[in-house]
Parts: C-alpha cells; sequence; structure tokens
C-alpha cells in the first residue's frame, strides 16, 4: 500500500519524501489544479528539482492537473501536461475528459490517474476511463461507505487510492459548485474552494467575531469561540428555525482505525490531504501514516491504532476533530 | 427556428399521484422535451420504470419528446442495476447524469443526452463523448454566456445544445442526506422526510439571508435561476434548447411565460415583472453573466 502526501512546496516535498512518503504529489503555480493558492505549488523552474530529489530517494511524484480547463485557457492545461511529462513525472492525475483524451494521445507512456475531481464513485464510470484513457488510478470521491469500497475493489478494472486523512470535502468531488455560487470561483473552474480574496474575518464587539465569504455569513462566533476558514460547507446556518452546522462540522477525516479493512480489500494507495499546510504539518502526518502503514502490514490482525498517533493527528485537524466520514454509514 | 423548451426532471420528492398530476397538465402545455425519472435518491420511489414509461407514453402522444433521466450519484450495486434498466428500456432517449450512465450506453452505442452534472467544459469533452453518441449536452450551469456560445458555435454536427434557465440551480451532492440530518435522523431510516417538502428546504444564514435550498443528498440554490430576460441572447448564440426546472406550483405559468417570450409576444420589462411571483427569494443570472451565482444582473 502506498502513502501518497501532499507537496505545496519544495519545503513540504522534502518533508514528506523524509519521513517515509512512497510518493509525493504537486500542481503547478496556476488555476491547473485543485490547490490554486498564492505562494503554493511550483514552477517550470523548479518541478525538475522535485523530480530529482524525489527519485533519488526512490520515491514517486505525481502532478495534479485536476481543474476543469475551459475554451480560452486550454492550452495553459494542455502546457501543464506536457510539462509535467517532459519534467519526467511518474503520473499527472487528471479529472477533465478532453484533458484525459489528450494526455493518453499525446504521451501514451504516461501514466493516468483518475482524480477524486473525477467523481467516479462506481465501476462503470470507471470502466469509461480505463477503456478509453487507460487510467492506470483512480483516487475515489469520499461519499462511498467502507461497503461500498469493498464491492467497488472487487469491480474494478484500476487500482484504487482512498483519502486517509485531511481536510474533509462533504460533497462529491468535482460536483460542488456552493463556492461559486457566492464568489464566483469554484474548484471546477478556479482551483480553488472559497478563495481567500473573498473570505473577510470581522471583529464584533465583546470580543464576538464573524466570517464572511463574498458578503455572506458563513458563521457568527461568541468570544473566545475558535474561528474556522469560511468554507460554505462548514458553516453555521438556519434551517426552520434550527441554528448549526446543516451540512457538516469543521473536522478532518482521519481512517488509520480502517487501515486493515483497507489493506484487505486491496486499496492500492492512502492519500493525505493538504497541500496548502505547512511542512511541519506534513512532516507530522506522514511520518503517523507511514508508522501505521508499516505496523499495519507486519500484522493486520492484531494492528491497533496508538492513542498517540490519533492524538496528534487530532492536534492538526479542521476543527481539532476527525471522523471515518462517509466510510462509516451512520455518518451519511 | 425558434429555441424548443424543455422541463427538466422533478427533484424533489412528490406523491405518486402529484406526479400524475403534474404530467397530465405538462402535456397540454407548450414544452416541446419533458424529462422523466429519479434524478437524486434511489430511495425515493413514487413511481417504478414501467409507470414512468407510461407516463413518457402519454406525452409523447401528446406530441412531446420523452427522454428518461438518471441518477447523478451512483453507490450501490442496486443503483448499477437500475440504471441499466433505465439505458436498456428500448423506447426513450436516456439523459446520463453520471459517467456510469455514459458508460453502460456508449458500450452499446445508444444514443444519449449528457446532463448537467457532468462536466463539459471544453470542446475535446464535447468531441470526445459526442464520438460515444452523446446527441445532447446540458451545459453545466456554472458556466457563464461566453464558454457556452463558444462550446456551442464548435461543437461536433448533429449535437445539441440545452441550457438550464429557470429554477433553483442544482449546486452539489454528497453521500449525507440534509434532509435526514435537518430532522435529526439517520439516512437509513429516513421516513422519506423530503416528501414533505415539495420545493426542498430553505437554508438560511444565521442573519436570515436566504441562501440553499436542502433536497436530500442534493444542495440548490434558494434563489432561482431566471433567464428569461436573456432570451434573445440564447437564441442569438443558437442554443436549440432551454430547461425549464419544476416547481411544486406555477410551472405550467412559467412555461407558457417563456413561450410567449420566445415568440416575442412580450418585452423584457414585462417579463421581469411577469416572473417575480414564480420567484420565491428572487432570481438569479449571475452565472450566465459570468460572475457569481447568486448575482443578479437583470
Amino acid at each position: 500500500m502506498e502513502l501518497v502526501c501532499p507537496a505545496g512546496n519544495l519545503p513540504s516535498l522534502k518533508a514528506a519524501v523524509d519521513n517515509g512518503a512512497d510518493a509525493v504529489y504537486m500542481g503547478f503555480k496556476d488555476d491547473t489544479n485543485a490547490r490554486h493558492f498564492a505562494g503554493l505549488n511550483f514552477t517550470e523552474k523548479n518541478i525538475g528539482q522535485a523530480v530529482e530529489y524525489v527519485h533519488q530517494k526512490g520515491a514517486r511524484i505525481f502532478t495534479a492537473i485536476n481543474t476543469f480547463p475551459q475554451p480560452e485557457g486550454w492550452r495553459r492545461w494542455t502546457d501543464a501536461v506536457d510539462r509535467a511529462a517532459e519534467a519526467g513525472v511518474d503520473a499527472v492525475i487528471l479529472a477533465d475528459i478532453g484533458l484525459l483524451d489528450y494526455a493518453a494521445e499525446r504521451w501514451p507512456d504516461l501514466h493516468l490517474h483518475l482524480s477524486v475531481q473525477g467523481s467516479a464513485t462506481n465501476y462503470e464510470s470507471l470502466k469509461f476511463m480505463y477503456e478509453n484513457f487507460g487510467i492506470r488510478r483512480a483516487v475515489i470521491p469520499r461519499v462511498l461507505s467502507a461497503p461500498q469500497v469493498r464491492h467497488l475493489t472487487e469491480q474494478t478494472p484500476v487500482p484504487l487510492e482512498l483519502f486517509g486523512f485531511g481536510s474533509l470535502c462533504v460533497m462529491v468531488e468535482g460536483r460542488c459548485l456552493l463556492s461559486s455560487y457566492v464568489t464566483g470561483r469554484s474548484p471546477n473552474t478556479y482551483g480553488a474552494c472559497s478563495p481567500a480574496s473573498h473570505v473577510e474575518w470581522v471583529d464584533l464587539e465583546n470580543g464576538k467575531m464573524e466570517t464572511r465569504l463574498g458578503g455572506l455569513l458563513v458563521d457568527r462566533y461568541e468570544a473566545g469561540e475558535n474561528a474556522g476558514y469560511p468554507t460554505i460547507c462548514k458553516g453555521r446556518f438556519e434551517v426552520q428555525g434550527k441554528q448549526g452546522y446543516a451540512i457538516e462540522e469543521p473536522t478532518s477525516l482521519n481512517t488509520l482505525e480502517l487501515l486493515p479493512e483497507m489493506m484487505d480489500m486491496g486499496i492500492a494507495a492512502i492519500k493525505i490531504e493538504g497541500r496548502q499546510r505547512s511542512p511541519a504539518y506534513v512532516a507530522q502526518v506522514t511520518q503517523i501514516w507511514r508508522s501505521a502503514i508499516d505496523a499495519c502490514a507486519k500484522d493486520p490482525q492484531t494492528f491497533q491504532v496508538k492513542d498517540e498517533w490519533n492524538r496528534e493527528l487530532g492536534k492538526v485537524a479542521e476543527g481539532a476533530q476527525t471522523t471515518l466520514g462517509a466510510y462509516h454509514r451512520s455518518w451519511q | 427556428m425558434a429555441v424548443k423548451i424543455s422541463l427538466g426532471p422533478v427533484l424533489y420528492f412528490w406523491s405518486a399521484d402529484k406526479l400524475r398530476e403534474f404530467y397530465r397538465e405538462i402535456a397540454g402545455s407548450s414544452v416541446d422535451i419533458v424529462y422523466l425519472g429519479e434524478t437524486i435518491c434511489s430511495k425515493r420511489r413514487s413511481l417504478t420504470l414501467a409507470e414512468w414509461i407510461e407516463i413518457g407514453e402519454e406525452l409523447q402522444s401528446a406530441g412531446k419528446e420523452v427522454v428518461l433521466s438518471t441518477l447523478a450519484l451512483l453507490e450501490a450495486e442496486s443503483e448499477l442495476k437500475s440504471l441499466k434498466r433505465i439505458c436498456n428500456n428500448g423506447k426513450f432517449m436516456v439523459e446520463a447524469n453520471d459517467m456510469a450512465a455514459v458508460q453502460i450506453l456508449s458500450s452499446q452505442s445508444i444514443p444519449f443526452v449528457v446532463g448537467h452534472s457532468i462536466n463539459l467544459y471544453n470542446q475535446r469533452t464535447i468531441s470526445v463523448l459526442a464520438k460515444h453518441s452523446m446527441r445532447r449536452w446540458v451545459a453545466p450551469v456554472e458556466l457563464s454566456k461566453y464558454t457556452i456560445k463558444e462550446l456551442h458555435q464548435s461543437k461536433p454536427e448533429g449535437v445539441e445544445s440545452e441550457l438550464f434557465v429557470w429554477g433553483r440551480i442544482p449546486l452539489s451532492y454528497a453521500a449525507r442526506c440534509y434532509t435526514a440530518r435537518h430532522y435529526d435522523l439517520p439516512k437509513d431510516e429516513c421516513q422519506y422526510k423530503c416528501i414533505e417538502d415539495p420545493d426542498g428546504i430553505l437554508l438560511e444564514t444565521k442573519e436570515n439571508e436566504e441562501f440553499l435550498t436542502i433536497n436530500g443528498i442534493q444542495t440548490q440554490s434558494a434563489q432561482s435561476c431566471n433567464l428569461l430576460p436573456h432570451l434573445e441572447d440564447i437564441a442569438d448564440i443558437g442554443i436549440d434548447i432551454v430547461r425549464i426546472s419544476p416547481q411544486s406550483s406555477a410551472t405550467l405559468s412559467i412555461i407558457e411565460l417563456f413561450n410567449r417570450a420566445r415568440s416575442n409576444q412580450i418585452s423584457i420589462d414585462e417579463r421581469i415583472v411577469a416572473a417575480k411571483p414564480f420567484l420565491h427569494y428572487g432570481g438569479v443570472d449571475g452565472y450566465w453573466m459570468g460572475k457569481a451565482g447568486m448575482k443578479r444582473e437583470i
């Protein structure tokens, strides 16, 4: 089972590889990937360094080009595929059908992974991507229960990669427009959900505060409450007079306890979310997951999640809490 | 040729009686194309496939083109089995709302429509699917008129373009059912609560700004997309079909408004006034104008 870790920049990439990542994933400094944030990602110049470092250490490197190009930007996306291929990355992670078609034709030897943004939640969708573009792996949206994942592993034409830890998208990835409804920019079109340029943190009297996105009130906090980043799905709203987290609480996915089951299913890789996080986060989360995967591989029968692992992961989780998400049916 | 009007699938959970009565009225309306079937949740079973086909046949004899629409989020094997039955109905064209349907249909070379929940954002994607027997595409709702124009004008021959022009905008899908969550029920024991809200449930911000609509596993805008004032622009681009999304009341009046607008019987100012009573929380056209979806330009 491969451990795939986030690399928002060179220091994070090194932190991941040095702490036991089998593979890292990164993107370019533009809207061709779903972590299009200021100060993040790689240029034409340092991607060479990145590839060299990773390969020297015997790990693999994937490039996420997983947003959806529109006609006026098409060249930027095909250039990104070309740049990644020429730099010698081990795979590109794509979501757009047109771009998959381009990459399969232009770079027949380049490994293609279907991004989570490709929204494939069943084996018929995976068959389409495999038969038409020869994808070698698919990253599965965080919407299936554990038994559904097991069924999928029995039917899929390609190995699967699952999310193990990190900020949780509640909606099917690639099909969530909440951000563009409010700001005009979505992960699909712009590579960012709730872009920082549209976020306001407003101090109110008596230590209260509120967070807004594109002017829309996402949450209001009492004095002393921790304010979270105003992602719409993690805001507090009112539904028929009832106030609360109508969609989801600020929380991170943590599937450490499912490791033996995921290994048993034959899951090919575990993905750690967080290209926007610090090198320290990457180092710590990578280390814990490396230890857990090694322990589980050694003896899955007796594998137990260490309290200290969960404690440390809890500290870096969104809202300082974690969930099994959709893997656990009762969450749904 | 004047733009055709289609009626999208009913996105909410309505009873069998309500659905039958609704489509009896639709048979006498001026829509050209009717999309039938459940697209949101496989637990909603007011009608069987055979009953949907029956309604389809009645609409067809009233002169409507009928398309069977399919689930947008498929997770369970049982859902794939139902999907296969719909895809192989042998009578009506099918709207694919997930790539699973595209695979099932294209592998048998059965022509199909691609709905707005599949991401067709560029020419190459449209060409690839056209080669796989796609006959019509419905533009993803977040695309602007500039992108839609380019895509429409460069699409392969024999492919029609359809545009979502009226109704609460589908914004996301999830494993979690927000209706069940609102009622504090587990999804597996949801008691089919969504039948109580034939237009979904309003979600407001803490300062009571109407924002979203909860509809089972789907979230929609609270505001309705209203492109009625833009119908000339839409026709000028050459869009073939405009889609109205059903709501629990006034759908017939909305269809009639579009029908009069497409034959230039009412001015833009008159349309704005006439549409107002049918918009629960105001109309928006931001996506069409290349802005945030909830903005209103006209």
